[in-house]
């Protein structure tokens, strides 16, 4: 029993941290995409992130007992107790590769959290749900955009390309189970990732084919930042600009 | 305001008899209350301040987002960092809102951000100022949307139908803002003394940019003769400000912060309060470009512009291409 609680505290961890990186480097683009109503969806979908992420993270704080809030958990940890992955710390860099990014991972979060709909913990359940109807909104919007850039014109198609070439060794993570996921799996809290994998490839593969885009032919895939061994060098400078007020202010109330 | 010395025609309001047949029935119009409608004949005056007036609001908006975007990546918990995304995402919708009620007048919004960045049109004086502490996402909600709603509110009765409409749904959302500006500032200054400290200095740098926001005195101007007789302006700059130390000097007594202005008194006999005009030569030194932010407001607007360029290109061309596929398949 004890075991089920510890992983799916890293489990739930592994969601919130998602919703939270992502979130958070969405948020970055307030005031600089390139027109108006691209500034108002993604600040919609970094505000749709960010109330998952709080969700996510007050189960985990929940569940483990040691009475750490959503708040506690988001601004108090240092780099290696996140579990996001790490594709979602990249840097933005620009529009295309940041549209690119939300594609990868709106595509498997899509039927991922279509699956823990049916979790039979109903926490679990009730939170992906309403994830699940922000998710299918993010992947039809990225998923139209990297269709538009990629046939858009030479230098966009360019862009797109080398976008989709600097992120696909890192779209490979979130398959790679794990005994949390096994464990997850076991107590019917969660499919196993992998299992994930096949439909999330033809998803892609079409989208790509619409929008003139080669995925590299490798299978090689970074990994680290959903177990914690080791994420990349830039969610520390991430944290440490996120967590500024916290870590200046201990114990202060905002 | 968001709106600070727009030009009108530049002349003495003309009295009736100067006036042509079309405009007398215009002005008649207007003096009767009812909205103009971008398909009504209009003085070329009134559309052209309109323009001027109803951009540099939009302007406003847009740059309006930097200062407190500045400060959503270091928001101290998840939900007013929620709060103050939700907050920059309003003002971008206002920015939109009102550069079509602009394009209603014959200008496109490409156009009006051309003349932004080749420095034409300008925003308001208040958003080149920098954002130098949590306690600012306060003041700039308090103070910043406080002002702006004094010259707002009005401006729903405006003569011109389109920009009436958009400050209705526009000032519901900056009532809000200026509500969750005051909740801010509110447990800055309940709470550490690092936090009361916060607050106070955001409240010393706010105080006379937020005066300046209504503009210098428009007592003796043609230009705001000839607005308000048009009513696109609706009060005075002075009457404005005045309303709004009225009411923000109690607001700052139940904060427990000092305004900053010895002068500051209650003046039984006018039944309002006495206060310092703010040095008007920096504003006019802000309002030429060279307020503390002017150059790097400008200057990240047109880097996200210039680097988006690419993304609209290519989604016209797809548009256009997917258009030509689907005539060719029909
Ligand atoms: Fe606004
Ligand atoms: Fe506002």
């Amino acid at each position: 029993m004890r075991d089920t609680t510890s992983a799916l505290f890293e489990f739930l961890l592994r969601q919130g941290d998602n919703a939270l990186v992502l979130g958070h480097r969405t948020s970055e683009w307030c005031g600089m995409a390139p027109v108006i109503e691209e500034d108002i969806a993604l600040a919609n979908i970094a505000l749709d992130l960010i109330g998952q992420a709080k969700l996510w993270l007050e189960y985990a704080g929940e569940q483990e007992e040691a009475g750490r809030s959503a708040n506690d958990l988001a601004f108090l940890r240092d780099a290696y107790d996140f579990r996001n992955l790490l594709m979602l710390e990249l840097p933005n860099e620009d529009f295309g590769r940041t549209i690119m990014r939300h594609f990868l991972f709106d595509a498997f979060q899509v039927p991922w959290l279509e699956a823990l709909s049916e979790s039979s913990d109903q926490r679990v359940s009730d939170i992906a749900q309403k994830a699940s109807k922000e998710a299918t909104y993010h992947l039809e919007r990225s998923e139209y955009a990297v269709i538009g850039l990629g046939d858009g014109t030479e230098e966009s198609n360019r862009r797109m390309q080398n976008a989709l070439t600097d992120l696909w060794p890192f779209a490979g993570e979130a398959f790679r189970d794990d005994n949390i996921d096994r464990a997850m799996h076991d107590a019917a809290i969660s499919p196993l990732p992998s299992m994930l994998q096949p439909v999330w490839k033809i998803k892609v593969q079409s989208t790509f084919q619409l929008a003139y885009l080669t995925p590299p032919d490798s299978e090689f895939a970074h990994s680290g930042g959903r177990i914690g061994f080791r994420h990349t060098e830039h969610l520390g400078h991430m944290l440490a600009t996120m967590q500024f007020l916290q870590r200046a202010y201990p114990g202060a109330t905002w | 305001m968001y709106a600070q010395m727009v030009k009108s025609t530049g002349q003495a309001v003309r009295t009736r008899d100067d006036m042509t047949v079309e405009e007398r029935a215009f002005q008649d119009r207007i003096d009767r209350g009812e909205k103009i409608e971008p398909k009504d004949w209009m003085p070329e005056g009134y559309r052209k301040n309109l323009i001027r007036q109803i951009g540099q609001h939009a302007h406003s908006e847009i740059v309006g987002q930097l200062p407190e975007g500045n400060w959503i990546t270091r928001a101290p918990t998840l939900e007013r960092k929620a709060n103050l995304l939700a907050k920059v995402q309003d003002e971008a919708g206002h920015g939109l809102y009102l550069y079509c009620a602009a394009e209603t007048l014959g200008v496109s919004r490409d156009e009006l951000f051309d003349m932004l960045h080749t420095g034409k049109m300008k925003y308001s004086s208040i958003f080149n100022y920098p954002t130098l502490t949590w306690a600012d996402m306060g003041a700039v909600g308090w103070l910043v949307d406080g002002a702006a709603i004094m010259n707002q509110v009005p401006l729903q009765r405006t003569s011109y139908g389109p920009y009436a409409r958009a400050m209705v749904r526009i000032c519901k959302e900056e009532s809000f803002h200026q509500r969750q500006g005051f909740q801010v500032m509110l447990t800055m200054a309940r709470g550490t003394k690092d936090q009361k400290r916060m607050a106070q200095d955001a409240l010393n740098r706010f105080w006379y940019p937020a005066l300046m926001m209504f503009g210098p005195s428009d007592k003796e101007s043609v230009h705001s003769a000839q607005s308000m007789a048009w009513k696109i302006k609706m009060n005075t700059n002075d009457e404005l400000r005045q309303k709004f130390v009225d009411e923000t000097v109690p607001q700052a007594e139940f904060l427990g912060l000092s305004v900053p202005d010895e002068k500051l008194t209650w003046n039984e006999e006018t039944e309002h309060y006495d206060y310092s005009e703010p040095d008007w030569s920096e504003f006019f030194d802000v309002i030429s470009g060279n307020g503390p932010c002017n150059a790097e407001r400008l200057k990240t607007r047109k880097k996200a512009w210039d680097d988006g360029a690419w993304v609209r290109e290519a989604m016209l061309a797809h548009a256009r291409k997917s258009r030509a596929r689907r005539e060719a398949a029909e």
